[in-house]
């Protein structure tokens, strides 16, 4: 199962290797500090709001899961910086990835 | 180290035409050689062509309709700052002996494809550029109080700058007032806060010290290069306030060309968004971090045009293979003395920074006369 097989059935998972244990991201088929085999993680994550902004009253937010990778997602409350969250809804539409957090 | 230099250039006005990318990149090429008499065609050993085009072998096209036959004809791509990847590789082929003669030509059209970037899926759906643009807006804003009115004054200055430049695509000047009322794109971001994609060409020929001395009267060498790529994904970058790969790139042109930032006379810097020219200015060291724009201020008020004389990205438009020649263009001409109505006093030594993809890449380029 890749990454993107699991977004599109609106699960997100979490890049690791299988070797040396580090998450890859973006996700890869192999890691890029090993090159070991990559396999994904479920779960229910969670991130935490680095910055935010808005357009057309919709606000967009990068937030941070286990203190590695960042993600932009859309977020409908008024965000706070270093506020937890965690992914309501994703997905892929229109070939782009989306993320939803709360 | 061979001293390598710049015999001259070519460039034509940015603008909104629809016309085809071939005949974009002849317009500031034929510029060149009208520019330049004593270029003898048969002598170029290279053509490099700065462009995110999607059409192929450009290179070639261009030689063809130039008539030039070069040892090396290829493309170079790297998004916004392609046109300076363009210089170090023409220096790189100079400086290995590969070649003695390298015209460097950058065009790109107003629809170019090079402004959204698909492999960085961490963005979500949100892979235009205006939106990292207003995170680092609001980053920047937050971590050193800075107002949406002060981060203003770098598109009306830049607009100012622009109406001296014959070639840009702005002829407008605009007041802070004129900036806040402009449409909101997003809550960090106006419309006259942004740089335009536009239809534009540049061109630029590059020799060994034998040639440029034999070429040109007033020369100008390229004396300090730095580069630096952090990521390919903005959700990369360290910090959203500062430019990372700008700090690295500069630190390695300095110390190449043996200089201070305190010795940069003119400098070209990468506003693509207004919040990018403080940040450069910090990141580049020629202030402490959160207090770039106490330079444009005293800059604006004083009419200095040190800071993007041309007009910047926001005053010029940004047609992304060319803006990196074009920037090393104008620097070329503050040098020679030879920028008019936006010449800087005593222009000894010049900067170009010019980068890509939400910074995460960066060209730094040390000019002396
Ligand atoms: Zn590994």
């Amino acid at each position: 199962m890749s990454f993107e097989t699991k977004l599109k059935e609106g699960i997100f998972c979490i890049p690791e290797c299988n070797e040396c244990k580090k998450i890859v991201w973006p996700p890869a088929e192999f890691c890029n500090h090993c090159f070991g085999i990559v396999s994904l993680k479920e779960g229910d994550f969670e991130a935490k709001i680095i910055e935010f902004s808005s357009k057309n009253e919709q606000y967009f937010c990068i937030v941070e899961f286990e203190k590695t990778f960042r993600i932009i997602a859309t977020i409908s409350k008024t965000p706070n910086i270093g506020q937890s969250v965690k992914i309501s809804k994703c997905g892929i539409s229109d070939g782009n990835y989306f993320f939803v957090v709360i | 180290m061979a001293k390598i230099g710049i015999i001259g250039y070519g460039i034509t006005p940015f603008t909104k035409d629809d016309k085809k990318i071939e005949s974009i990149l002849l317009d500031s090429a034929k510029e060149l050689f009208k520019n330049n008499q004593k270029i003898n065609r048969d002598d170029i050993d290279a053509v490099l062509v700065s462009t995110n085009n999607n059409s192929k072998y450009l290179s070639p096209i261009l030689s063809e309709m130039a008539g030039i036959q070069p040892k090396i004809a290829h493309s170079i791509e790297n998004l916004c700052n392609s046109g300076t990847n363009s210089i170090v590789s023409a220096y790189s082929y100079i400086a290995s002996g590969l070649a003695d003669l390298v015209l460097v030509t950058g065009a790109e059209r107003y629809d170019s494809p090079g402004s959204v970037l698909d492999w960085d899926n961490s963005r979500g759906e949100y892979k235009h550029p205006i939106f990292w643009a207003s995170l680092f807006a609001k980053s920047y804003k937050r971590e050193f109080n800075i107002s949406d009115e002060q981060l203003a004054l770098v598109s009306v200055k830049n607009h100012k700058q622009a109406k001296e430049n014959p070639n840009a695509l702005s002829n407008k000047t605009y007041t802070i007032e004129d900036v806040m009322n402009s449409k909101k794109i997003t809550e960090d971001l106006r419309l006259l806060d942004c740089s335009r994609s536009c239809t534009g060409s540049s061109s630029i020929i590059l020799g060994s010290e034998e040639k440029v001395k034999e070429l040109s009267e007033n020369p100008v060498w390229i004396t300090g290069i730095g580069q630096k790529t952090t990521s390919a994904g903005f959700t990369k970058n360290t910090s959203f306030s500062s430019m990372e790969s700008t700090k690295q790139a500069c630190e390695t042109a300095l110390k190449m060309s043996k200089k201070n930032i305190e010795n940069v006379n003119v400098a070209e810097i990468h506003d693509a968004f207004s919040v990018c020219e403080p940040m450069a200015l910090e990141s580049l060291g020629f202030i402490n971090e959160g207090h770039g724009m106490d330079i444009i201020k005293e800059l604006h008020l004083t009419n200095n045009f040190k800071i993007n004389p041309r007009g910047g990205l926001i005053g010029c438009g940004h047609p992304l293979g060319a803006t990196g020649i074009a920037q090393t263009i104008e620097i070329t001409q503050q040098l020679q003395s030879n920028a008019n109505k936006r010449q800087v006093d005593d222009a000894n030594v010049g900067l170009i920074h010019n980068m890509s993809a939400a910074a995460t890449s960066s060209t730094v380029l040390v000019l002396e006369k």
